[in-house]
């Protein structure tokens, strides 16, 4: 890996097409950088990508990337780096890419806590869909699918991760350039599974959850002295819901990453011209 | 035909009817003679009926037939769910102490031999072992050393103890000093062995050996019948050859893990039944859109719905063909046998990455669960080849940049084959996606490239059909005007129906297509003969369909789709007679 890698390296030639003002921007520059302050390079990164606006960020990164089908990019990521330990593999989609249609999955990535990083842009919203109600969306969010607001309480990632057994849950907000890319960044340093919500707001069809009103709400943990080791701390603060929370709000210090506990460590993508040697072996076993 | 010999035990699922069952077929085994053995079970743990039959010959059988000579009968169930295939001389082997079994009635001219199955374990050091006795006195009335059983006894409990292995023999030897002793019938059995070798698997491991074997370093895969054996037999052997096994959420999960795993490189595969198949049928599509190479393993089983879960169909083969939205390019292999699927999967992993796109492995439930034997050069490791295919490094890459410097993973070629960079290789930093894309993998709308990318996609699919062989395999009289065409598990039945129908004269052709896409031209065979006949395991004759529409013609069709397998002897029968109806 060069250390002589710059974040905008990770840039492709490629024109984003999100809305002007959208918070996808911010939350992509973050991740660059956060990517080469961790001394990787294009050529050594997996990215992940969901389908929704936030999807896009495949075809706007240049690094190898897969952009999959709606809701199932943290599969996709659990596979490729199991198969290549050497990758750094960062997987990224909307909250309703990996709160609904992919929920399901969340909860087993997080069990299995695979050293990878999660991004989720959280904007409470379906976007690319052209604004229907989200799975965080709140419960009085009129919508043109819900016209009296979804009436249910909207799921709460980070409680749900953390019933889940994470080992790194963190919260960022996209114009907060310095801090988001702070953020990832922990969460790419981490060993396991770093999640991080990151509130990128969508200036077109959200008039509810904006950048006024993350401002204006939002509260940074590392500034009230909060430990992130403190399970029932980052419990506390987790199921506050009185407040917008930014920052490292729980790492587990005893994560011990998916490869180590199943001893899953070689790039697989190199094979022997034949059969393995050994594997006769395997057909005596049927005498 | 050969000299055959058909055994059977039965009873409640629970009741160990499979571990016996496969002790007894492991017996012959390493006695030197070939086994097929078929299980007829529920689905439920404990409660349903199930059996385990074994058929047995000096030559190898690859099918089973109506017949059992020798029933060991757990419960009366167990005599009247086989009155059909019990004949005149049948021994059936039951424990008259048994409550239930109290007053059983033998059928009339069948010989009951009445054995204190759980009495006789007892004395040998535990009721558990009632079914070792019965396989004691089954080796007694088949005339086969004991001394055979022995050994299947320590495989199966070696690692449990020595003393558990002497119960056992012991247990067994009861049951054998006990039909020895009390009966004096003049049974006609006499279980020849040889020096011969064989190997006793069924077509899940085969497929799980076939998969290691070439490479495969990930499996990723949900539960479900028939297909679990895939996974149980790689979880803790494919490590061994540095892969993993990971039991994923759901099969929308498995597919996506084991893609993944394919654009990092690494050989990989996921197997399920219908119900999996289903809802891997979306990203089965991102699979050949982002140019992937994987196998996904089908172990048919009856549908649709949940259907017969431990029943044999081929229902899938129009889902295999067609499934999934939009036109997607694919390649669907079907083994015929169970050392074909060993074969097919070593196929399948080749054409995925020679071809870059999603391989279908058609297997049926009557593969999966069938154990056979074969001598072991059957699955002889040497004749593995692997080819990888347009895969490039740093050096060769720069063949296939753009003027940029960007590296072209979907570059249009005239074999519709574009280079391959593994993650990790410099310079090769590019992204794919189930979107329409460009040259670099990038969303576009444009006209002409969408249509200059599905065909390369599809020009694929053209090329492997002029560069590999599709050829069926072919049996019985190639000038015959009857001619048989099957797919999948059919094709040992049918064998051996050759044979019968042989015997009353009736010559046939028979071709088993072991491709399904792309598949053989069977235009001249088809056009040669004069009576033409789909042999399958479904409803509609899906694969009759396929015929029809490739060779322009008609066909008749035989139809099985009760659940239950084609028998050989029951095979040549329906052809028969569907011969006789042709020809009126
Ligand atoms: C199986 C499937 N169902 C529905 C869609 C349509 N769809 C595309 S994106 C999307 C929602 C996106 O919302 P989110 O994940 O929050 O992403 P955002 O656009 O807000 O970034 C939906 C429903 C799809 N592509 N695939
Ligand atoms: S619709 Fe919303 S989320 Fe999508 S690009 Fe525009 S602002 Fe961003
Ligand atoms: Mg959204």
């Amino acid at each position: 890996m060069s250390s002589d890698v710059r974040f905008t390296d990770f840039k492709s030639d490629k024109q984003p097409t999100w809305c002007p003002g959208c918070g996808d921007f911010g939350t992509m520059n973050g991740m660059m950088k956060a990517l080469a302050n961790t001394g990787n390079d294009p050529d050594n990164t997996f990215v992940v990508a969901g389908i929704g606006c936030s999807g896009k960020i495949g075809t706007y990164m240049h690094s190898y990337a897969l952009h999959g089908v709606h809701g199932r990019a943290l599969p996709v990521g659990t596979g490729v780096k199991l198969a290549n330990p050497d990758l750094e593999v960062m997987v990224a989609g909307g909250d309703g890419d990996g709160y609904s249609i992919g929920a399901g999955h969340f909860v087993h990535a997080v069990r299995r806590n695979v050293d990878m990083t999660y991004v989720v842009m959280d904007n409470r919203i379906y976007g690319l869909t052209k604004g229907q109600a989200s799975p965080t969306s709140r419960k009085d969010f009129e919508t043109s699918t819900t016209p009296e607001g979804p009436q249910q309480p909207p799921v709460n990632p980070l409680a749900l991760a953390l019933a889940s057994g994470a080992t790194f849950i963190a919260q960022s907000f996209s114009t907060d350039a310095q801090r988001h890319a702070e953020i990832v960044q922990e969460a790419i340093e981490h060993d396991g599974f770093g999640f991080v919500n990151v509130f990128s707001p969508c200036v077109t069809f959200n008039d509810v959850d904006t950048y006024d009103y993350f401002r204006d709400n939002l509260v940074d943990v590392a500034e009230e002295g909060h430990d992130r080791t403190d399970y029932d701390a980052a419990k506390e603060k987790i199921l506050d819901a009185s407040k917008e929370y930014q920052g490292v709000i729980w790492q587990s210090e005893k994560s011990i990453p998916y490869s180590e506990k199943h001893g899953v460590d070689t790039d697989m993508s190199q094979i022997d011209d034949g059969a393995p040697e050994g594997a006769m072996d395997l057909v005596r076993e049927f005498y | 035909m050969p000299a055959d010999f058909n055994w059977a035990i039965g009873g409640e699922a629970g009741d160990g009817i499979d571990s016996t069952g496969k002790i007894f077929a492991q017996a012959l085994s390493r006695a030197g003679r070939h086994v097929f053995t078929s299980k007829d079970f529920a689905s439920r743990i404990r409660g349903g009926y199930t059996a385990y039959k074994v058929r047995t010959a000096v030559d190898q059988v690859q099918s089973v037939v109506d017949r059992l000579d020798v029933l060991i009968a757990l419960t009366p169930r167990t005599i009247e769910e086989n009155l059909d295939e019990l004949h005149d001389g049948s021994v059936i082997i039951y424990d008259g102490e048994r409550t239930t079994m109290e007053n059983v009635e033998i059928p009339d001219g069948m010989i009951g031999l009445d054995v204190p199955l759980k009495r006789l374990a007892e004395e040998a050091g535990g009721a558990i072992m009632r079914n070792v006795v019965a396989l004691g006195a089954a080796c007694e009335v088949a005339n086969f050393p004991i001394e055979n059983l022995d050994s299947a006894l320590e495989k199966r409990f070696g690692s449990k103890g020595k003393s558990l292995v002497e119960n056992n023999k012991e247990a067994a030897r009861k049951g054998q000093d006990h039909v020895a002793t009390e009966y004096d019938h003049d049974l006609e059995y006499d279980l020849e062995t040889t020096d011969s070798d064989y190997v006793l698997l069924n077509g899940d491991q085969a497929i799980g050996m076939g998969a290691i074997a070439a490479g495969c370093k990930f499996y990723a895969g949900y539960p479900i019948t028939p297909a679990t054996d895939v996974m149980e037999y790689l979880t803790g052997r494919i490590e061994q050859f540095g892969g993993h096994v990971l039991q994923a959420e759901d099969e929308l999960s498995a597919i996506n893990i084991a893609l993944g795993a394919a654009r990092a490189g690494a050989r990989s595969m996921t197997a399920t039944s219908g119900p999996g198949i289903d809802l891997m049928a979306e990203t089965f599509g991102l699979v050949a859109t982002s140019e992937t190479p994987l196998v996904v393993v089908d172990v048919m089983r009856s549908g649709p719905s949940t259907g017969m879960p431990t029943k044999q169909e081929q229902g899938d083969l129009n889902m295999m063909l067609y499934g999934g939205h939009g036109e997607i390019p694919r390649l669907v292999l079907g083994p015929t046998t169970i050392s074909e699927c060993f074969w097919k999967t070593v196929e399948a992993f080749n054409l995925a990455e020679k071809y870059q796109t999603p391989v279908y492995i058609a297997a049926d439930l009557s593969l999966a669960v069938t154990e056979q034997t074969f001598p072991p050069e059957a699955f002889d490791m040497d004749e593995v080849e692997i080819e990888r295919g347009k895969v490039v490094d740093e050096e060769t890459i720069e063949e296939w940049q753009n003027e940029k410097g960007q590296f072209t993973p979907h570059a249009i070629t005239a074999d519709g084959v574009s280079p391959r960079a593994f993650p990790g290789t410099a310079d090769g930093a590019h992204m794919s996606t189930g979107l329409e894309h460009d040259e670099l993998g990038r969303r576009t709308e444009d006209t002409e490239m969408r249509v200059e990318q599905v065909d390369k996609r599809t020009r694929k699919v053209d090329t492997a059909r002029e560069e590999e062989d599709w050829s069926p395999r072919e049996f019985g009289d190639p000038d015959s005007e009857n001619l048989v065409i099957s797919w999948g598990s059919n094709e040992g039945a049918m064998e051996e129906a050759i044979e019968f129908l042989e015997e009353d004269g009736v010559d046939v052709r028979f071709l088993s297509v072991p491709y399904l896409y792309p598949r053989p031209d069977l235009s001249d065979a088809v056009d040669s003969a004069e009576n033409v006949i789909v042999v399958e395991c479904n409803a509609t004759g899906q694969f009759a369909d396929v015929v029809e529409h490739d060779t322009l013609s008609r066909v008749d069709r035989v139809n099985k789709y009760d659940g239950v397998r084609f028998k050989a002897d029951e095979l040549a029968d329906e052809i028969d007679a569907a011969l006789q109806e042709a020809s009126q």
